[in-house]
């Protein structure tokens, strides 16, 4: 039964993955994508990793897929088609495709894979404690690095929506692009330091 | 509950055995697509009912007694109608875009405990699924709209699409407030908590600010009005649904309906203790549990009809003024809040 739901789950991945990358109506191959995402969910769920089949259903097929889909609605109309690339870099990306699938595969049966008798369920909560685990083999500094990252980024992007604002609200006479650039630089240095500075006794401990 | 285990046990020994887990997987499915299709109809009925009844009129009062028959008269129509579309729509996402959403709505159904043993799948992440399956039912809404090669249709997906991905935000931190009180996303789990106390009780001010942003976010979550700009019909026809008739149609209304409906399961189970009755009055009689789970989560809904026949509809910026400079901020502070609380024992328990 499970093998079944697997093979069919596969299939269903690897059809629509060729699909979207041969699909040219772009919102078609978004959604084929989208199947792919799911499929890779269900895969997740058949080895009883719940947690992270919901993460894989709210982040790509709900968050990613629908910025995407979001964007292609605004820019693409109904009858656009892509354009179909030529002859040559067909066969070259084909050439490199082969060469990736040819590397992948060879590692996946070399190795040799032992069979554990007992499948155990990961739960939230030992998700979680080991998330926020400072002994060994805890991961409090990745979960700290990447909270940082992730806050950087999204200073960053509101940066970047208001800079059209931020520079050109109060245009200065006589004080050149240069100048300006630095000034944006340093009001996002003043506000990524206090965070950066507040997040590092977390990394000595 | 004895009647259920007895007929298994007659239905297990009817069949061979390498076949039953299929079997009761499909009856199972049967039975809920049959809920489904039910609970939409009479969803539709009592929208009528209360709409009529704020309004001062009587409703549907025709066919069947008290009008009881009307949406199955309803449904039969929409069953016989021609299926038309667009000439210039893409045909395969045309199609597609209603599945995306009834689906969805399904699988989120199936999960919700009715009574302590009459649960489909209690799967241990229970809260985060009914949250990521939420969210992907916005993309038969976006599908729908774009692909439907209409001005309107598009307009109205696009402020669904930012409609739904601002408000998710508020849906999933409110009841991330409630998880810090429960410590499981096991919905089974969430209920046994609620024994010593619903938890809108357990968790006082703090709770009842959590439930009122989970409230005015499922409303929003569900495109009911005042947050109906998605198929605001004195703007846009009817929104991303213009184009679509006949069956096709009645799929997307039917989701939102049963929408409207796990919205309000959700917040029985998470605030108002799902199937356990008020003071354990009925502790020795398990089964009323369905009766109990039933009546709160129709009381909400009736709370969510309440608000869709008593205010005026919102602008797209004040929508999402008040989602992401007052329901975000607040909703945060709130979860820290909680987070104290919870941290030095001065939740209510009984």
């Amino acid at each position: 039964m499970e093998s079944i739901i697997f093979y069919l789950l596969a299939a269903i991945m690897v059809i629509f993955a060729i699909a979207s990358v041969s699909s040219r109506k772009m919102l078609r191959s978004v959604v084929y994508l989208l199947f792919v995402l799911i499929g890779i969910a269900g895969i997740y769920f058949l080895a009883d990793y719940n947690f992270l089949a919901a993460v894989q259903l709210t982040v790509y097929a709900g968050g990613v897929i629908v910025l995407i889909i979001f964007s292609v609605l605004l820019v693409h109309h109904i009858e656009m088609r892509l354009e179909v690339a030529s002859r040559k870099k067909q066969l070259i990306t084909g050439l490199l495709c082969m060469s990736g699938l040819a590397v992948f595969l060879s590692v996946i049966y070399s190795y040799s894979f032992e069979v554990t008798g007992t499948s155990v369920t990961t739960t939230t909560a030992q998700i979680g404690e080991k998330l926020l685990d400072y002994g060994p083999g805890g991961f409090i500094l990745p979960f700290e690095v990447i909270s940082v990252l992730l806050l950087a980024s999204m200073i960053g992007a509101i940066i970047i929506a208001k800079g059209e604002k931020t520079t050109k609200k109060h245009p200065t006479p006589g004080v050149s692009h240069n100048v300006k650039m630095m000034k944006v630089e340093q009001e996002q240095e003043l506000q990524i330091n206090p965070i950066l500075n507040e997040k590092t006794p977390v990394e000595t401990e | 509950m004895e009647i259920f285990l007895s007929i298994n046990d007659w239905f297990v020994g009817l069949i061979p055995a390498q076949i039953t887990g299929l079997t009761k997987m499909v009856l199972i499915a049967l039975a809920y697509l049959t809920l489904f299709a039910v609970l939409g109809l009479y969803l539709v009925l009592l929208e009528r009912k209360v709409a009529a009844w704020f309004q001062l009129r009587i409703g549907p009062n025709r066919v069947g007694f008290k009008g009881l028959l009307q949406t199955m008269a309803d449904a039969l129509k929409l069953l016989s109608k021609e299926l038309t579309g667009t000439v210039k729509a893409d045909k395969f996402l045309y199609n597609l875009a209603p599945y995306f959403v009834i689906i969805t709505s399904l699988m989120a159904l199936g999960i919700f405990p009715f009574t302590q043993n009459l649960q489909a799948y209690d799967i241990n992440i229970g809260l985060f699924f009914l949250i990521g399956i939420s969210s992907i039912g916005v993309i038969g809404i976006l599908l729908g709209g774009w692909s439907s090669n209409n001005k309107y249709s598009l307009i109205g997906a696009m402020r669904s699409g930012v409609q739904t991905i601002s408000y998710e935000l508020s849906i999933g931190l409110s009841l991330l407030t409630m998880v810090l009180i429960t410590g499981s996303l096991q919905l089974s789990e969430i209920i046994e908590v609620q024994k010593n106390g619903w938890l809108i009780i357990q968790g006082h001010i703090p709770a009842v600010i959590a439930f009122m942003i989970y409230m005015i976010a499922g409303t929003a979550e569900t495109n009911r009005a005042p947050f109906d700009m998605v198929e605001a019909e004195s703007e846009l026809g009817a929104g991303f649904h213009t184009e679509y008739s006949g069956m096709k149609f009645a799929y997307f209304f039917l989701a939102e309906f049963i929408n409207m409906f796990i919205i309000a399961a959700i917040a029985t189970t998470v605030f108002f203790g799902g199937w356990l009755s008020p003071f354990g009055i009925t502790e020795s009689l398990p089964w009323l549990g369905v009766f109990w789970f039933l009546l709160k989560t129709f009381i909400l809904v009736f709370l969510m009809m309440w608000f869709r026949w008593t205010f005026p509809r919102l602008r797209v910026d004040q929508l999402l003024t008040l989602e992401w400079k007052y329901l975000l901020p607040i909703n945060l502070g709130n979860l820290v809040i909680m987070a104290l609380i919870v941290w030095l024992g001065l939740t209510l328990q009984f």
